[in-house]
């Protein structure tokens, strides 16, 4: 039985940029998928895509499935059989299934003893199975949005399908998809390529690599990056839109009048890198260089008319960018607060003055001085700019830039310019402590506002980034070492101190990578200051692999189950007098050294000195019976637990704790 | 080199030789050709159309009296419906601009993801910016909605921006300085209007005058959408009268906004009072098409 080489392409106009990778993936996936279960091997070879195809090579994928054999139950033996010969039942059930009766054989079953035959199932062809299984899977695949084309309830895809290449072999797999019928012919390059032309897999790269397309992602990531022989401010998500926009990419070097380096470095990147899709290009020193660098969809561009034509458009952008500063600068940011109140926030929660005035007094709150006070009062007046109505991507940097020219002090200037910050768990905090003061009164407010008129977050939905907001408190708490505890962040809200608590897990495990454990050990001897947790955390971790930590965490949720069962919650003095010497005599100095030693130590020392108690809780339950037949021994007993467990529970409740050799604390 | 007006010509008639009605531009305020009656509501419905036409489009908030190179108050949009649209739809585009003198072979072209959206038509579709050499030279949107209709045959529509495209093409840095014919540029035509067009959108338009005339409008639009119930010969009710209502709408708001009338908080509210307007004509015209097919029939 031969294995061959299948090669599927999907020809569509061209899908935008950043979903093609998924989409590969997932075809992938669902096709390899699809031929485990029909038994038709494969290996893929090659699975990658340009905005107008996406294509997949396996390799030995068989021609036909193996025949196989399948037990088909009849009749129960009883009734096919009358004093040893067959009935009517079992010919018939013979026949249906293509065997003699003779070769008919009795299953026993729970039921009782059946008849059965081993039918032969011949395996299909693959082109078969093929022609059935691949529209349908190419209509699975996953994208964002899609649309339909050929007619209302016609098939949904991301762009029209053009054309489709399916060849099993040297064999077409016929099909048809909206219209399209597959074939072997593919297309080039727009402008680079000689109309269709056939393919199969042995030849498919090449092949169009001589029609203008390098269907490999790797190959044309190359082709830019060694086509770069400037200094580029590195960009990863760029070039990831780049290789994705492009069948033939070709960077270019472009200049522009050195004259608009006088306007901010920010908005000459952010016109050249979001709306013009350029690399910015640095100069020896490491600053904004006269040039860009622009990724061409062709070979070459030997007349130099492409780059004129993007130095002509980048030209007239920057020119659009200089007209948006000059008609700003007359209406300084002081003046434009009361303009704020035309501007909404959020139509129940008031215009963007409202919570200016909200973020003031919040500032106050967090203990922010003047500088911070005034950067809070100016944060949102660049709303009301020609600058950021054009380039929204800039709020708050265009607000701390026009304070920074208009005069304001540079504390001030710089709170407005961060206060945004962080935009995502990558970005640090405002670099001051005024910007992480603001930065925090803009979050704060936001969910509490947010929370307040029930727009909580839930699953996909979260239409103000309330999740974003709230890491971002948690993450300026965290490394700015701010005090201000999460209960007050909260105001009362328990809906809000949930969200933030979840935030605040988050934080301590995807981002810092504790274990759930130990996260789950240091919130419950409390949350509500987070650069303490901060510390605990890092103090637990140190200890943990440490000899007596984790048989020491044992016993202690061994400790919390024996008070639990004797339903025992009391504190209160141990009588010393009723202590038996020894084992129970021990614990109990023991306790009551560790206690007192630890109150003058930092939290690893502190928690060094606990772990040490360990041998002698275990000497005390391996020698000491809780239970004492008299009461009040027993009572002291448990009281002496209770207090070991209080005292030592502070800076990270043990019992959370998962011994690591009874499963992955990692998960 | 061709001048603005011979661009033109040579689009209309490339798009004439692919079975399109050459119209002429529509004779109310729109903010883009897509308002048009020839597009949005012969969209509708199962008829397919093929129609192209330049519209004068007013957008008032991007007026600059004249002195930005790139921004208008009025630009001219060449705009092509191709209802249903044509397998090869891309490349009898990429045709058009090989009409108008692009060497394709010698320029980078990309086609950069960018859904149509428009709020107040209750349309959207889903399409491409098409750059060339770093310039945005066409918008090409396959319509899936229109007046909160889905639509029954896909149409395929071309929006070309007249002028920047030919300031490219006469490799001018601003609009100004186009060719409008051999001996007069654009600034002859046009800068007139765009200076003083900004200056009664920016500072002398009547806001509460503005309003008056939206509230006036909006008000003959109803009464005529309420009266077609009861009309009795549908075919002879004046439904293309009534959107004539909605697009007067559409200009007034745009008026407003552009003279800072209209709040954030309000902003969404009009939009919608638009929006219901355009959804209710495109319903009694999808009505009254398919009763008077029937007729015919």
């Amino acid at each position: 039985m031969g294995a061959l080489a299948l090669l599927v392409e999907i020809g569509t106009e061209e899908i935008p940029d950043w979903m093609i990778r998924p989409a590969v993936e997932n075809f992938r996936d669902l096709v390899t998928g699809m031929l485990g279960e029909q038994k038709l091997g494969g290996t893929t070879r090659f699975a990658d895509a340009t905005p107008r195809r996406i294509a997949l090579i396996i390799d030995e994928v068989l021609a036909r499935q193996a025949d196989s054999e399948q037990l088909v139950m009849g009749p129960p033996k009883a009734a096919a059989f009358k004093d040893g010969k067959p009935t009517a039942a079992a010919v018939g059930f013979a026949r249906k299934n293509s065997v003699d009766v003779g070769q008919l054989r009795i299953e026993a079953t729970p039921k009782g003893e059946y008849v059965a035959a081993l039918r032969k199932v011949e395996g299909c062809a693959a082109k078969d199975i093929l022609a059935v299984e691949l529209p349908e899977l190419i209509l699975k695949i996953y994208f964002p949005k899609t649309m339909y084309w050929t007619g209302k309830n016609g098939p949904r895809f991301i762009r029209p399908i053009r054309w489709l290449v399916a060849v099993l072999g040297e064999e077409v797999i016929p099909f048809e998809l909206a219209g399209v019928h597959s074939g072997n012919k593919t297309m080039g390059h727009r402008g680079m390529g000689s109309g269709c032309f056939p393919v199969h897999a042995g030849n498919y790269e090449q092949q169009l690599a001589a029609n203008g397309v390098l269907v490999s992602s790797t190959r044309r990531r190359e082709r830019i990056l060694s086509g770069i022989n400037v200094h580029i401010k590195s960009d990863d998500a760029l070039l990831d839109t780049l290789v994705y926009l492009t069948e033939y990419p070709t960077p270019i070097l472009g200049s522009f009048d050195p004259g608009y380096l006088t306007l901010p470095e920010e908005v000459l990147i952010t016109v050249m890198r979001h709306h013009q899709k350029y690399f910015s290009v640095l100069d020896a020193g490491g600053k904004l260089a006269p040039h860009f660098l622009a990724v061409m969809n062709i070979a070459g561009d030997p007349e130099g008319m492409v780059r004129r034509g993007n130095e002509r458009v980048l030209s007239a952008r920057f020119n659009d960018a200089r007209f948006f500063w000059e008609f700003d600068q007359p209406k300084k940011l002081a003046d434009r607060v009361p303009d704020l109140a035309h501007v909404t926030f959020q139509a129940r929660l008031g215009s963007y003055l409202d919570k200016t005035n909200r973020m003031v007094a919040l500032v106050k709150e967090l203990g922010g001085n003047a500088d911070a006070e005034r950067a809070a009062l100016l944060s949102k007046c660049d709303l009301a700019t020609e600058m950021v109505k054009e380039f929204t991507e800039l709020e708050g940097v265009v607000g701390g830039l026009y304070a920074s020219a208009q005069g304001e002090p540079e504390a001030v200037a710089k709170a407005i310019y961060d206060h945004y910050k962080p935009a995502g768990m990558e970005d640090a905090i405002p670099s001051t402590a005024e910007g992480r003061i603001v930065a925090l009164a803009d979050k704060i407010d936001t969910l509490r506002g947010c929370f307040a008129i029930g727009m909580i977050p839930s699953g996909s939905k979260d239409p103000f980034a309330l999740r974003r907001a709230a890491q971002g408190i948690v993450k300026i708490l965290v490394e700015g070492g701010i005090q201000f505890p999460l209960a007050k962040v909260a105001a009362g809200d328990a809906a809000l101190s949930e969200f933030l608590v979840d935030r605040v897990r988050y934080y301590f495990r995807d981002v810092r990578g504790y274990a759930y454990d130990e996260v789950n050990a240091v919130l419950t001897a409390g949350c509500d200051d987070l650069p303490d947790v901060a510390e605990r955390l890092a103090a637990l971790q140190a200890v943990r692999p440490t000899e007596h930590f984790e048989p020491l965490a044992a016993s202690f949720k061994r400790i919390k189950n024996i008070l639990r069962q004797a339903d025992f919650y009391e504190g209160g003095a141990v009588n010393e007098a009723l202590l038996e010497g020894g084992p129970e005599r021990e614990l109990h100095d023991g306790f009551r050294h560790v206690r007192d030693t630890i109150q003058s130590l930092a939290y690893q020392a502190a928690l060094e000195e606990i772990a040490r108690i360990r041998p002698r809780v275990d000497l005390f339950f391996d020698k000491v019976l809780v239970n004492a037949p008299d009461e009040k021994v027993r009572r002291n007993r448990l009281t002496l637990l209770a207090n070991l467990l209080t005292e030592f529970s502070s800076i990270a409740d043990f019992s959370e704790i998962v011994a690591s050799s009874s499963g992955d604390a990692h998960i | 080199m061709d001048t603005f007006q011979e661009t033109i010509f040579k689009l209309k008639q490339y798009w004439s030789d692919r079975g399109c009605i050459i119209q002429e531009p529509y004779d109310v305020e729109v903010g883009a050709g897509t308002m048009c009656p020839e597009t949005f509501l012969r969209v509708l419905g199962p008829r397919p159309y093929r129609v192209a036409y330049v519209q004068p489009s007013r957008r008032p908030a991007d007026g600059r009296y004249g002195e930005n190179p790139n921004r208008l108050y009025k630009h001219q949009q060449l705009q092509v419906i191709l209802k249903p649209s044509p397998a090869d739809i891309v490349d009898q585009y990429l045709g058009s601009l090989e009409a108008i003198g692009i060497e394709l072979s010698k320029h980078d072209l990309k086609f950069e993801e960018d859904n149509w959206e428009s709020p107040t038509l209750g349309a959207w579709g889903i399409g491409w910016q098409v750059m060339m050499d770093g310039l945005e030279i066409t918008q090409f949107t396959y319509f899936q909605q229109c007046g909160g209709v889905d639509l029954e045959l896909v149409p395929a529509e071309l929006t070309y921006g007249i002028e920047r495209l030919v300031a490219f093409l006469q490799n001018k840095s601003s609009v100004f300085d186009i060719d409008w014919t051999r001996e007069v540029k654009y600034r002859e035509v046009r800068h007139a209007e765009e200076l003083q067009q900004s200056v009664y959108n920016f500072e002398l338009a009547d806001i509460p005058t503005l309003w008056q005339l939206f509230e006036l409008h909006e008000k003959e639009c109803r009464r005529l959408m309420d009266a077609y119930k009861s009309y009795p010969e549908k075919s002879r009710f004046p439904v293309l009268a009534a959107y004539d209502q909605v697009l007067k709408c559409s200009n007034l708001f745009n008026l407003l906004d552009s003279r800072g009338a209209i709040s954030v908080t309000e902003r969404v509210g009009v939009i919608g009072r638009v929006r219901k307007l355009a959804v209710g004509v495109a319903g009694l015209w999808i009505e009254q098409n398919a009763s008077t097919g029937e007729e015919a029939a």
